[in-house]
């Protein structure tokens, strides 16, 4: 894996300890979503264009060669 | 009335959707078991993620978020959303690979024949057989506990969760992978279009959500659960190694390997993360909010005891209480029917456990090539019905809750068996002796998790982290110091 992408991964993966959210429900976002919580609604939401990166950036294209060039099953 | 009728529809046309796809069947062993490794886009991406969703990611999140609050998101669906997605591009798309080059139809076949193994895949298998039960006793009981819920009491436990038990079981036998995908897009799809829909009834039917937060943090007694301070941050980290469990559980392993193409990946990788979402939200945040529900009886009586022990109690039916009492009869039947459709994910279980049966033990030890393909899958097909009697009566006495359970078996396990498959699929130098060493110290620590005090941690982190690093670290060393399965076939596998 492209050590970028490793890079981009751990940090993402690091976002996720959200330490200063830890003892404050407030603002209430639409008057009742804590930001903690909205923190991690967005953390999955931003997990999916991750994805679309990653899908793009990151596909293994070569496992489906690999597959269809020497069938042994 | 009306909803106990909803699911009960529900219920037979799931069971008319297993008897369709048992009529497309061509009865051999690979259609049966992968439905012919043939699954389309839309049926893959919706009924992976309805595989892996279940009674846990409903009744168990929402009954976690009325005794922890809010933490319960961060804890299992955004590090799902990361972590799971990611396994399934990286490792996924490899399974799916090797499975179609070389025909394999389950990890532990895989697993053999990367290291040139026999009986260490048998007892990969019998590891994987004993951490995926819970989780198909979780399907149960969930079943159990939303028919009587939904049905105010009318139909009990005992009777709710014997009726899912038979209807999963019965599409399962006719249908196989086939009807199991079948039955879980549908699932899925409903379950995604009416969970939104309870969140809002429900909030308008308890006065708007924004009085309720007001009024939970005017309560000391109830502040913290919109925050996390009452939560650990190492046992928060802990919780990210869970979903590393998704690609180790053979029912999502096994379902890789049904996809007609590997780009079919794609639109899952994508879309997992904002499904997750839609599903988790709402059952959190209902779950937070059910502690102002003081005028349903069940819940006050739970809110009650919360206050009077400050210990957590048994919630799993958190949300179905919220829906009967809030939620119009034909709208609370939809969502039931609903509820339902996520809880019967225990089907691909039951499934994956009897493909296991019928190709690590049955086929392996000789008996196909004695009595055939038919009797193959004959056997899976016995194999499923003692399968879910076991989990059912199972069931009937577990007394944890369903978060509980699969958290402190079935999670931990399977986390810690996923550097398994990372060795097989990545690293030329591992050996079945490093995969013995990991699946011993496996077992060793889940049976020892058996007999822990709940809440058991290792320095402040949850027992799924010295697992999991425990088993990379034996993996590793081991495989080192023994010697490499023959070269022909490390190029066969590595010729990537």
């Amino acid at each position: 894996m492209k050590i970028p992408i490793l890079l981009l991964l751990i940090f993402y993966y690091a976002l996720h300890q959200d330490f200063w959210n830890w003892t404050t429900a407030r603002p209430l976002i639409f008057g009742f979503i804590p930001i903690g919580l909205l923190y991690h609604a967005l953390y999955a939401a931003g997990a999916s264009l991750l994805m679309v990166f990653l899908v793009r950036w990151a596909w293994p294209e070569r496992l489906e060669a690999w597959v269809e060039k020497e069938p042994e099953a | 009335m009306t909803p106990t009728l909803f699911v009960l529809a529900y219920l037979a046309i799931v069971l008319y959707i297993g008897i369709f796809a048992f009529r497309q069947s061509r009865g051999q062993a690979e259609d049966y078991f992968l439905a012919g490794r043939a699954l389309g886009p839309w049926v893959f991406v919706l009924s992976l993620f309805g595989t892996h969703m279940t009674a846990f990611a409903i009744l168990g999140s929402s009954g976690h978020a009325f005794n922890f609050g809010i933490v319960t998101f961060g804890l299992m669906a955004s590090s799902s959303a990361f972590v799971v997605p990611i396994c399934l591009l990286f490792l996924g798309t490899r399974l799916w690979a090797v499975g179609k080059k070389f025909g394999h139809i389950t990890p532990v076949q895989i697993f053999r024949d990367r290291w040139e193994c026999g009986h260490i895949g048998t007892l990969i298998f019998f590891l994987q057989a004993a951490l995926l039960v819970p989780y198909i006793v979780i399907g149960v009981m969930g079943g159990g506990t939303t028919l009587s819920v939904i049905s105010g009491g009318l139909i009990p436990f005992w009777a709710g969760g014997l009726l899912v038990a038979v209807v999963v079981m019965s599409y399962v036998f006719f249908g196989g992978m086939r009807g199991t995908a079948w039955v879980n897009a549908f699932q899925t799809a409903l379950f995604l279009t009416f969970g939104m829909i309870a969140v809002v009834v429900i909030g308008n039917g308890m006065g708007g959500f924004s009085s309720i937060a007001e009024r939970m943090l005017d309560d000391t007694k109830s502040a913290h659960l919109l925050t996390r301070e009452k939560f650990s941050p190492l046992a928060f980290l802990s919780y990210t190694f869970n979903p590393l469990s998704a690609i180790a559980f053979p029912h999502i392993a096994i379902f890789c390997l049904t996809a007609k193409k590997m780009t079919q990946f794609k639109k899952t990788v994508m879309l997992y993360p904002i499904c997750i979402l839609l599903i988790w939200l709402p059952c959190v945040c209902l779950g937070v909010f059910a502690n102002q529900a003081q005028e349903i009886p069940a819940l006050a009586a739970k809110i009650d005891l919360k206050a009077l022990t400050g210990r957590p109690v048994v919630a799993d039916d958190v949300m179905l209480q919220l829906l009967s009492h809030f939620a119009p009869e034909w709208l609370a039947g939809m969502l039931g029917a609903g509820i339902m459709a996520a809880v019967m994910a225990s089907d691909s279980q039951i499934l994956a456990l009897s493909t296991m049966f019928t190709e690590d033990i049955f086929a392996f030890y000789g008996a196909r090539d004695r009595f055939g393909q038919k009797a193959q899958v004959a056997t899976g097909r016995l194999f499923i019905v003692l399968v879910t009697a076991f989990a059912y009566f199972t069931a009937l006495n577990a007394k944890a809750s369903i978060f509980d359970l699969a958290i402190q078996f079935s999670f931990a396990g399977f986390s810690a068996m996923m550097p398994l498959y990372v060795g097989a699929l990545f690293w030329k130098g591992s050996t079945k002796w490093g995969a013995l060493a990991a699946t011993i110290w496996v077992a060793g620590c889940t049976l020892a998790l058996f007999f822990a005090p709940r809440g058991f941690t290792v320095f402040g982190l949850l027992p799924v982290v010295p697992m999991t690093l425990g088993s990379v670290f034996l993996l590793w060393f081991v495989s080192i110091l023994t010697p490499k399965p023959s070269a022909n076939t490390v190029t066969r596998y590595f010729s990537v």
